[in-house]
């Protein structure tokens, strides 16, 4: 085995209601199949007890936090692919309409960056994590990725502040919709 | 590494599936096989070393997939990403039944 288990014992049922809390402060649902909702389910209570965070159940984490951490559930890529496609990765979170209207679910193409999924498997690059975090990040927004540069959204109802591409389906702070939430651009002055 | 071979009627093709053990697109993918009674090998890959690892990704980027799971291998030309049903059915020419 690579991984020794991790100490932190978690019940289904507490993955699950971490889920749904996660779903409804985000205005997301759970996939409504349960059969597979609880196989995620016990995906992430495994992962939480092999690696001591609930990696997602559908990729191959390494078991080093700063490499795995925009995996760790909800993913770094939760919001963008329930934009285009209506669910995440895995298809743990779903969006209301897809939800609702029962629509089909079927597997997304991974919208992980190639070198992150590279650096995950390559032993030379994984010296990568003794960086910085700051200087990862910066080489990831402005150099390897200009057009997914965030964008950072205000809700005029409570003045919560997100960076994301699109604005949240719900305030997770007051519950305000969408509609809500404004561009914010910074200027500085002088 | 350790590769698990399961029997079926149906070994008109060889298959190798890249799969994770506690994913449920790879489960769905796994029960698929085993249904159709296909005669196949599979790999769970976040029960490999990481020196397994990398040469499985090695061998998925060489047959010019991406590095996602599961991962279809058919007669050792044919690479399928994702649990995309029609596309096996196709491959290991299953009628829909």
């Amino acid at each position: 085995m690579r991984f020794g288990r991790h100490w932190r014992l978690v019940t289904l049922e507490q993955v699950r209601q971490r889920a749904e809390n996660d779903a409804r402060t985000h205005g997301y649902y759970l996939n409504p199949d349960e059969e597979f909702l609880i196989s995620l389910l016990e995906g992430l209570r495994e992962n939480e007890e092999r690696y001591g965070y609930p990696s997602c159940p559908c990729r191959r984490a390494t078991g080093v936090f700063e490499l795995d951490r925009d995996i760790i559930c909800p993913c770094d890529y939760r919001d963008p692919d329930c934009e285009e496609y209506g669910y995440c990765y895995c298809g743990l979170y779903v969006r209301k309409d897809v939800a609702e209207k029962r629509l089909p679910i079927k597997p997304i193409p991974e919208r992980r960056p190639s070198e992150k999924l590279a650096r995950a498997y390559s032993k030379e690059d994984v010296t990568v994590s003794e960086k910085p975090v700051e200087e990862i990040k910066t080489t990831l927004v402005s150099e390897e990725h200009p057009a997914e540069v965030l964008k950072m959204w205000y809700c005029r109802q409570c003045g919560y502040v997100c960076f994301r591409e699109e604005p949240p389906y719900v305030c997770p702070i007051c519950k305000a919709k969408r509609e809500m939430f404004s561009r914010l651009t910074v200027k500085i002055i002088g | 590494m350790n590769v698990v071979k399961v029997d079926g009627k149906n070994s008109k093709h060889r298959v190798l599936l890249y799969a994770l053990s506690t994913c449920g697109w790879c489960r769905k993918t796994k029960k698929f096989l085993t249904d159709n009674s296909v005669a196949h090998e599979y790999i769970d890959v976040d029960l490999c070393t990481d020196e397994e690892y990398e040469q499985i990704c090695r061998d998925i980027l060489e047959r010019g997939g991406r590095i996602a799971f599961p991962t279809l291998i058919v007669d050792d030309s044919r690479l399928i990403t994702g649990f995309n049903v029609d596309e096996i059915r196709e491959a290991l020419e299953i009628g829909n039944t």
